[in-house]
This record gives C-alpha cells, structure tokens and sequence, in this order.
C-alpha cells in the first residue's frame, strides 16, 4: 500500500528552485532513503512533508489525504514524526521530559482535569512515564532518564532524538541524517536500530543519509537529488551502477578543487 | 624573575591601580551627582559615628582598594599600596570636586552641588577640609586593600561582621519597631537601635554576634550534619519544618507591627501574581508586559460590583464578585492573546507593553470617566470582610490572609499543571516552537492558555489590590506593575515556585521597607536587574531538573520539586537516581 | 484518519476573530473620518496645523527610531534605554542651552539663536553619545550571545537606571526649555501658518538622516556595519571588527537621539526624568512600522507615525464624537503599534533582518 505519495512537488526560495517537480512513492513498511550532494534539496523535501515548508505547486498525500496545506501539528497528529539534521532537543529538559512531550499528542489530559487532579489524568500520566521509560529502555538509555538532554553525549542526543520521535508513535518516521558525526562503529550500531524500529514496530522509515555504507545497507529504495531534481530511482543495487548517479556526486566533485567527496556513493565505498 | 620585576615596578604596573582609581572616582563622583549622599547625610549607620551617605563612599573606597589588591600579583605590600594609591585617586576626585564648587556654583547644572553635600564629604569644614576626602578615601582603599591581603581565615570573620553591620544599619527601624511593641524586647531594641541605625552598642553587639554566631556554626555544622543525615531521616524532619514554615508566615505580620503588615501584604500579593504570569513567562517563555491590563480589569471588575461609592453599580460581596473578576480578566486575556501571539518573542514583549499602556490611558481617560471615574477613580471599596475597626483583622492584615490563601491557591494550580502534558508542552514552547509544534502541540491554543491563564491570576492580584487599598485609581495602572512582576520571574528563577517567593521578597519587600530610600529604589532595581542579567541569569533560585524516571512512578507529590542540580550546571548529571 | 475537527473548529474561530478585528479597525477609521470630514467642523487651517504637528513630531521619532533599528539591525535585540538616551541628550541640550542663555548668546540675533540651537545639539548628541556607549559596555556587551530575553531585561534595567539617575542628579521636576524669540514667528508665507521652529525641526531631521544614510552607504565603517549586521560571524572572517561595527552603531544612533531630544525639547518646552519613555517607545513604533532593521523605513515610519498620532484622533474619531481628544492621542500611537505588530509584523518597507528566526 502507498503510505507517502508526492506529485510534482516544487519550492521555490526566491529565484532558487529547491525541489524541482519531485515525483515520490512510499510504500507501506519500507525503507527508503533520499541521497543526493550537499544542497541537493533533500532537508527542503523533509521540511515540505512535515509542514515546516508550504509547497508552491504540486501535492503531498499520506495514507491518501493530501497535507500540504495542514500545520506542522496536524501533520503529526496525522501520524509524521521527524528528526533533525543538526540535533534539536529541548536541550533544558531531561530525557524524561524530552519523551513525555513526544507522548504529547496522544495524551487527551486537558488543563482542568490536570488542576483537580482526576483520576484519569492521573492514570494517564501514570502510562506516559511508564511508556516513557519503556524509550529509554529501547534506546539503552535507562539510568539516563533524568539528565538534562543538553548534557548527554551526542549518540546519545541522536537516538534520544528518535526516541521522542518514536512517542508520537508515528506510522512514518522521517530522519534527517540520523548517523551524522558519527564513527563506523556508531553507524553501524545506528543502522540496526532503525532496522530494528521497522521490523520490531513497523514503522516506515524514510531518511536522508550521507554515510553510503548506512544507506546501501538498510534502504530498499533510494531516491537520488540533485539541484533538486530527481536524478534517479531504484534499489541500491541499480543506484550504485547509474551512470548519472556517479556523474552528480565524481563528476561534479572532480570539478572542485578538493577532487574527492567523502560521500559519494561510488561502488568504492558502497561495498564496503 | 628580574624582568618581571623590573616591568611590574615601572610605570605601567600600577595601571591597574589607576584604573581601578578612576573608576572608583567616577563611582563616587556619581554618588554625590545624583544625591545619594547628601539625603542620607541625617541618617546614621551607627548613630553619632557614621552616615549612610559616607558609608557609600568609603565602601567605594574600599571596593576599589581590595579589587587592585585582588589584581595584583606581586606581593601583599605593593597589593597594598597599589590599593592605597586607587583610593586616593578616587578621593582625589572628591577633592577636585569640592574645591571646584569653592569656585564656582555648580547647582545650575548638579542639582546636589549643595553645601549639604560639601559638608559630608568635608565633615563640616567645608573647603579648608578639602583634603578629608583624599585621606579618607586613601584609607578606606588601604583598609579594601588589607582585607584582601588577609589570610582567608580573617577575612571571612571581617567580611561578614561588616556585611552584617551594614545590613543591620539600614533594617535598624524595621527591626526596631516591632521590638518596641513588646514590653519585653523594648529595653533591648532602646539598647541597640537608634531610631534610625545602630547604637555604637548595637554595632558592637552585632559585631559579637556574629563572630560569635561563626565559630558556633564551625562547632556544630548544623547543615552538614543536616545534609548527612539518611535520606528516611531526612524525611521525618520535613513535615516539622513544614509546619514551622506554615506558623510563621501566619504569624508574621501580627508580630510585627502594621506598616511592616502592609509591606508583607503587598508581597503576597506580588507573589501571587508572579505565580500567575510564571506560567506565562516561565513556562511557556512570553514575555507578557501588558500584565497590568488584566490587572486593571480585576481591580475594576471589583470596584464596580463591590463598590459602595457612585460607581458602583452592584453592592455585591467581595467573594461573589472575585470569580467574576478572574473570568473578565481571562476573557480579556484571549482578547488580547488571539492577535498577539503569533508574533516573535521579544516584539511580543512590546506589543502587550502597548497593551499595558492603552488600558492605562482609556482607564484615566474621559472616554470611561463616566463609568470608571476617570483619573480620580472608584472609591471606597470595602473590604472583603467586615470587622469591627479593633478586630485584628481590619487593617492590612485581612488583605494579607486573603492574599496567601489564593496565592497558595494559584501555587497549587501552578504546580499542577506544571507537571502535567501541558506544563510540558510550555516549556517545549519556550525551548523550541518549532520542535514542538512538529510534536503536534497546536501552538496558537497552547500558547494561549498560557496565557489566559496568567491573565486570570493577574485579575485575580487586580482585584484584591482593589481592596487592599480600598479604591481603584488609574495612576496605580502602571507599567511598573507589569515590569516589577517579570522583573520577579526573571530575578527569582524562571519558572521556579520558591524562586518567585524569593523574588518578591527582594524585588518588592525590601524597596518597600526603605521607604526613605524610595527616590532611589527603581535606580538600584535598575542596576540589579543588569547584574543579574551577567551574572546570574538563570536566577537566584532556579527550578529545579524534576526526576521523573526513578521517582513519578509512585506518584511523586505534585509540587515537591525533587531534589538534583539545577538546570544550569553545565557538567554533566551521573545518573545517581539508580539508588532510590 | 482524518485533522481532528475541533481543531479545526478553534483554527477556524480564530481567524473569523481576527478577521473582525481587522474589519472594525478599518471601519472605525473610514466611517470616522467619513463622519468628521462631512460634519465640516474644522478647516483646512486645522488640518493642516494638525500635519505641520505631525511632520515635525513625526521627524523626531525618525531620528529616534533610527537608532532603535540599527540596533536592531545588528544585535538582534531592543534596546529599550534608547529613549532615555533621547532624554539624557535633551537633558544636556537644556543645560547648554540654560548657558548660552545666561550668556545671553542664545537670543541675540537669529545668527547667534542658530549657532546655539546647533552647539546645544552638539553637546547632546555628544553626552548622549558617551552614555550609550557605557550602557551598551557595562549592560549589554556581557549579554551579547546570551538567549533574547536576557538582554532585553538588562535594557529595561539599564532604562531604569538612567531614569532613576537623572532623578537623583535634576530632581523630579520638570525643567522648561529656554525660550529661543526666532523659533516662534511665522514664516512669512500666505497660506499656511508655518513657525520657523518647525522648519528647522524639519530642516535639521532631513539634514542628519541625509548624514546617516551617506554614512551607511557610502563609507567603509558604514559597509562594515551593514556587514556586521548580515551575519557577524562571515563579516568577523573577513577581517571587519565587529565590536567597534557595533559600538559605532550604537555612537551613531546616540548622537541622533540625543540631537533629536534638543528637537523636543524645543517644540515641547519641556522636559523631566521620565520624558523619554513615550518618545522612545513610540520611536520603537516607527522603527517597527518602517520594517526594522531598514533605514529608510525607520524614517518613513516616524513621519507616518506622527501624521497618524497628530491626525488621527481629530479625523478617525471626532465623528463618533469620542470625548477627551487630546487624552486619547497617546494611545493613538500604542494602538497602531499592536495593529502593525499584529497584522504587518514586517513594516511597510519590509525588515532587513537576514537569518532570522521566529
């Protein structure tokens, strides 16, 4: 089934063309990743998708309801969670806190229930911490639960960042680089987590990486950009050997002074 | 070592001192521009021994001196000379000063270029004293510098016995009075206090009582031993101390006499609405300065319903009338909120500023006068409960009952709800609206519960203000109220319960108790809030991390702010909860 | 799946809410002016007195909501002491001004009256300009990557501060500006009633804000501020000194302010402590109704402003025959700050703010 369908979709910034007529499909459970060269569009496209952007033409439509014009919450509400490239939790609250404001959509408490202190409320911020901890838990962070996320270590700031994402409960979560600045071991142990959200929750996962080695791993498809087109589409396999792949990432890379990308996709370090 | 020598002893290695001189002679030249001392110049420290107003400047003085003996490096002699040297100069500039106006009469420019002030600086002598300033403040740079220089087990006995000196000189009258209420402590405070100051007796005393009170602490350690006690142990003492707590807040205004009453009444009341706009700024991180329009609509609310004068247009009891009140106030509150809180943080803060001031001028306006009494008001307005004049609850003191029981009232609800889903959702406003939203928190309806919610405690502050002072006028409608009550949140701790309490206290209770300060007390608020600003941002008492992870599964007492560090360390927390 | 429907509902309430709003808002201003101007009670002599009022008040909030907006412009935060900068200068103004009397230079001829009007502008701008630089040393430079708030609280301590100074130093009183003969006669033109003073009010804004747009345009510390305030970190690498960018701009924005509070003082005879609250919250207005952060909308905004603020109440709600004119006129100018806020966040001529965040 098509849980994410984009058509045509264009955002412009200015005189830019971020996302030129972008055509997408997602299947239901899938693994998918969109890769592309720095500034290829790809964050832009997440941003559409989660409503921190309005699309100028075309439409996006998750489990058949077009979302285009919804707000950010709505969007979640509807079932979207998200990560970020450069980290953002709420740095002054604690891991805790972080996964009780991802609860927050299913939670109904409302303000004067929470005053008199109901039963129900009570009951249901009983369940909230205990889902909470369940997270952190999941995530191997139990006995951290009660840092400040701002003090914890970076792997630890990204997978909590999952994590929260993870408590909305989303049918389709988006991670924007989710193995940046981390090292080979890292990545790895990064990799089978997402796997393990997939096949443990079902949750369909579309992500933009630019490790190789993660994406070739793990992603069932791969969407490419570049100059905010789509330059290709296919399994990884089909990825590696297009010719216009390998062009967008060496042949522009080899124009530039540095000569090298450290995240091409060539067949030299995809099969590592 | 030679060459380090040989720069420190030339010329530049007393810069510093200069400095550091000059700067004291501006500070001092400062305070005799704006007055402060010649107007303390009649009130005593220590009575018959030394004013306020040269209190100020010898402890410029002596500031000066112990920073340029901190700076220096070499030595405890050139430490003290250099802070000599930095006292001088500032005294120096004293001297200029006076000899100055000797020539010519600078009153046309310096209001305070008074023989009052000459005559403090030269103590009484006028220009043929004109060196005193030099000696006196060379001195006291000398005396700055000494104290320094001390080895760390004297310094600290003589630090504090000065602090306490100072602080027990300028709270004299407020200790003094209620002592004089009692038969028993009369001849005591007639011992030690002198209508305004202390005896040289009382500084003696005071002096005593202090080293006295050190070496008695380093032999019992009360709050290590304290602090060391099992956590169960720990525990059996809260609840007496608790009711500690609670007898002497009920206490406190009768002991000590009705002026000390009204200043504890108006705190309170401070308190609660700082409560109040804690969810709004503290939570949720709106800047809100139109504070003062909700309490405008409370206070009116009130005076129409409950007013006995022409205005008032129902004669209906106080209780009946409050809830009224707080709904307007609230109603308003969404008014207002709907179109603002879209807008970016700090213009928020200057819209609802506008806010503030449009309800204060259509509040003193002939546009209303014929239903709010224009600049002149509604008055009377009763109090809430009546009592026969000689009952002990027919001065301030009923407000001040009144005003703790809802400001515990709006601290419960405060605690509530923020410790729950929407509690969480503020402080995720306020940390990044943008994460938050994408969580699927609606921002606009969430935003404006906050608040609403704020604007109803601040009704709710309007309207026993009204009664407190028996009338509503539109000059109390000022932006002051709005800034004073931030000024709380962010001097006690964002969004920390006790922080607001402390912040009342200092922020509204002690400018209230010197009131012979009161030219002077927004100018020191002033420079408070810029202190507190670079030193200590976060507040004096922050909120505190709440543990949810060990402790919320028993269903932690809302309100019982578990113990960790406070948000601002920045070291990381090692995960000690696993013991509990 | 489907939005939730209450949501919905609330979304669709608010936005009827703020729909009305914006009607009635417009509704008052063309109905009341429909009314006034049909009910023929004041000429055009009134009128056009009222925008002689506006324009040269209007020219002094420019020349203070420059200063707000460059600020602005390069640090992101409101510096709320700026009025009282604005006072201090008029506070200075009135001294130089109370000594050239004395000497009795000020009144001499009309040469002499102008020489003094220019050095008492001189020596405001200058102790105005002394001023703003230690607020912005001691008050904000500590604050500078500090969270928005915080400096925004330390400007309110740093307004206070001042305030409550110049109340210890002149007292509370109000001080009467020294009287300059020239500036009251009319100009000797047929149809409107113009006073040499509002000329050279007028005169004197136009030749400073000229000054300052040279200076920003085309001088090279002009360029290092636009720089700076681009992006401070990309102007840092390119070797511009971005604390004396700042600092100049706060010199630069003092100097007009305390130019400018001689300028009120003289139109409005007088001053006290607390004079430059309303001017400076109302230059904020301006500074915001321009578009922040964009010069020549700051001027744009102070002229509207106070064509708006003298104007509007006469011609807006004259014809519902609202009492009290003259008392509601400074919530004129409070009003149209929260209705450009709210609805035109951005200014007229758009903010020049790059990188901004809501």
């Amino acid at each position: 089934m098509e849980l994410l369908v984009a058509q045509n979709v264009t955002k412009r910034f200015g005189g830019l063309l971020a996302v030129n007529k972008l055509d997408f499909v997602q299947e239901q459970g899938s693994i998918y990743s969109v890769i592309g060269p720095n500034g290829a569009g790809k964050t832009t496209f997440f941003n559409c998708i989660a409503g921190f952007y309005r699309i100028d033409e075309g439409a996006i439509r998750f489990g058949g309801l077009e979302i285009n014009d919804l707000r950010r919450d709505e969007i979640s509400h509807l079932g979207i969670a998200r990560t970020y490239q450069n980290i953002r939790l709420f740095a002054n609250m604690t891991a805790m806190e972080n996964l009780l404001v991802g609860q927050h959509q299913n939670l109904r408490s409302t303000w004067i229930g929470a005053v008199v202190g109901t039963r129900f409320v009570r009951e249901e911020e009983r369940m909230a911490h205990e889902e909470a901890r369940r997270l952190l838990r999941f995530i191997g962070l139990q006995g951290r639960g009660d840092t400040l996320a701002n003090n914890l270590p970076y792997g630890d700031q990204r997978r909590l960042e999952v994590a929260r994402a993870l408590a909305a409960k989303p049918r389709l979560l988006l991670l924007d680089e989710p193995t940046a600045g981390m090292n080979p071991a890292e990545q790895a142990e990064m990799t089978a987590f997402v796997r393990k959200l997939r096949d443990e929750l079902g949750i369909t996962i579309l992500l933009i990486e630019h490790a190789m080695r993660v994406v070739m791993g793990i992603s069932e498809r791969i969407t490419v950009l570049d100059y905010g087109e789509k330059i290709a589409e296919g399994s990884p396999e089909e990825i590696q050997r297009n010719p216009r792949v390998i062009e967008a990432y060496l042949g522009r890379g080899s124009e530039t002074a540095s000569g090298a990308r450290p995240d091409a996709p060539g067949p030299a370090t995809a099969e590592a | 070592m030679t060459a380090l020598a040989a720069t420190a002893s030339g010329w530049s290695g007393w810069l510093p001192a200069i400095r550091l001189g000059l700067l004291g002679a501006a500070i001092a030249l400062y305070l005799c521009f704006i007055g402060i001392v010649a107007i303390f110049d009649p009130r005593p420290l220590i009575q018959g021994v030394i004013s306020l107003g040269q209190v100020a400047l010898i402890l410029t003085g002596i500031g000066v001196g112990y920073l340029t003996a901190r700076r220096a490096a070499d030595g405890p002699l050139r430490a003290m000379i250099g802070a000599t040297i930095a006292g001088t100069i500032a005294g120096a500039a004293l001297t200029g000063f006076v000899l100055l106006g000797a020539v010519i009469d600078l009153r046309g420019v310096i209001l305070h270029a008074s023989p009052v002030t000459y005559g403090v600086l030269t103590f009484g002598l006028d220009t043929p004293g004109a060196w005193i300033p030099i000696v006196l403040l060379g001195a006291a740079g000398a005396v700055g510098g000494a104290v320094e220089v001390l080895p760390t087990r004297f310094q600290r006995p003589v630090i504090s016995s000065l602090m306490a000196l100072l602080v027990i000189g300028l709270f004299a009258g407020v200790i003094r009075s209620p002592m004089l209420a009692n038969p028993l402590t009369d001849p005591i405070a007639r011992l030690l206090f002198a209508s305004d100051g202390v005896t040289p007796l009382g500084a003696v005393a005071t002096v005593v009582a202090v080293l006295g009170g050190q070496a008695l602490n380093r032999r019992l350690a009360i709050p290590q031993r304290v602090r060391e006690l099992p956590a169960e142990r720990r525990q059996r003492l809260t609840l007496p101390a608790i009711i500690v707590g609670v007898l002497f807040v009920l206490w406190l205004p009768q002991g000590v006499g009705s002026f000390f009453a009204q200043v504890v009444a108006v705190v309170t009341l401070y308190v609660l609405m700082a409560f109040g706009l804690n969810i709004t700024l503290g939570l949720a991180g709106l800047l809100d300065l139109g504070f003062v329009a909700f309490f405008a609509v409370g206070a009116y609310t009130v005076g129409l319903l409950t007013g006995s004068g022409d205005y008032g247009i129902a004669h209906w009891p106080f209780w009946a009338a409050v809830p009224v009140a707080v709904i307007l106030a609230m109603a308003f509150g969404a008014f207002l909120g709907l179109p603002i809180l879209g807008i970016r943080g700090d213009y928020l803060a200057i819209a609802t500023l506008g806010f503030g001031e449009i309800v204060r001028i259509l509040a003193g306006s002939d546009l209303l006068k014929p239903w709010l009494g224009g600049p002149r008001g509604i008055y009377p307005i009763p109090k809430p409960i009546e009592v026969t004049p000689d009952s002990f609850l027919a001065g301030p003191l009923q407000i001040y009952y009144i005003a703790l029981a809802f400001a515990a009232v709006v601290a419960f609800v405060a605690v509530r709800l923020r410790d729950s889903r929407l509690g969480r959702a503020w402080v995720a406003i306020r940390e990044d609206e943008d994460v938050a939203e994408a969580l699927g928190v609606n921002l606009v309806q969430t935003k404006l519960l906050a608040y609403m919610l704020g604007a109803a405690f601040a009704g709710l502050g309007g309207a026993i203000f009204s009664t407190l002072l028996g009338a509503i006028i539109s000059s109390s409608i000022t932006v002051f109220v709005s800034i004073n009550v931030a000024a709380i949140i962010i001097v006690g701790g964002m969004g920390s319960i006790p922080g607001v309490v402390v912040g009342s206290i200092f922020l509204i209770g002690i400018p209230e108790l010197f009131r012979e300060f009161s030219e002077y007390r927004y100018l020191f608020y002033g420079v408070a809030l810029i202190a507190m600003m670079i030193y200590r941002p976060e507040g004096i008492l922050p909120s505190r991390i709440t543990r949810r992870e060990f402790h919320a599964s028993d269903e932690a007492e809302p309100g019982e702010p578990a113990e960790g560090q406070s948000t601002d360390e920045p070291t990381s927390q090692p995960a000690t909860g696993m013991v509990t | 799946m489907q939005v939730r429907l209450a949501d919905r509902v609330t979304d669709l309430a608010i936005a009827t809410f703020l729909w009305a709003f914006r009607i009635s808002v417009v509704l008052i201003v063309v109905v009341g002016s429909f009314l006034t101007l049909s009910s023929g009670k004041y000429g055009l002599e009134t009128w056009t007195g009222l925008v002689i009022t506006g324009l040269t008040t209007g020219s002094v909030y420019a020349l203070v909501a420059l200063g707000y907006t460059m600020v602005y412009g390069i640090l992101r935060m409101i510096n709320f002491a700026h009025g009282d900068i604005f006072m201090i200068g008029g506070f200075a103004g009135y001294f130089a001004g109370l000594a050239l009397s004395r000497l009795g230079f000020l009144n001499a001829n009309a040469i002499a009256s102008l020489i003094s009007i220019m050095i008492m502008m001189v020596v405001a701008g200058v102790f105005a300009l002394v001023v703003a630089l230690l607020v912005e040393r001691i008050a904000y430079r500590p604050l500078r990557n500090a969270p928005r708030l915080i400096p925004l609280i330390s400007a309110f301590g740093a307004s206070y501060f001042l305030e409550y100074s110049v109340k210890g130093w002149a007292g509370p009183g109000v001080y009467a500006f020294p009287d300059v003969a020239v500036l009251d006669q009319l100009v000797p033109i047929d149809f409107v009633r113009i006073k040499w003073l509002d000329v050279l009010v007028v005169i004197a804004a136009l030749v400073m804000m000229a000054g300052l747009y040279f200076f920003v345009m085309r001088t090279k510390v002009g360029t290092a501020i636009r720089a700076v305030s681009e992006d401070k970190a990309t102007a840092a690498l390119m070797g511009i000194d971005v604390d004396r960018a700042i600092v100049t701009t706060f010199a630069v924005g003092a100097a007009m302010a305390g130019a400018a509070g001689v300028l009120f003082g003289l139109m409005f005879r007088q001053i006290n402590y607390f004079s430059g609250f309303e001017p400076g919250l109302k230059a904020f207005t301006a500074a915001v109704l321009g578009g922040i952060g964009n010069i020549p909308g700051a001027m744009l905004g102070g002229l509207f402003l106070g064509q708006v603020e003298a104007v509007g109440p006469q011609l807006f709600l004259d014809g519902f025959g609202v009492p009290g004119l003259a008392g509601l006129a400074k919530a004129v100018g409070f009003t149209m700050l929260v209705l450009i806020l709210v609805f035109r966040p951005s200014g007229l001529l758009g903010e020049r703010i790059s990188g901004t965040r809501a």
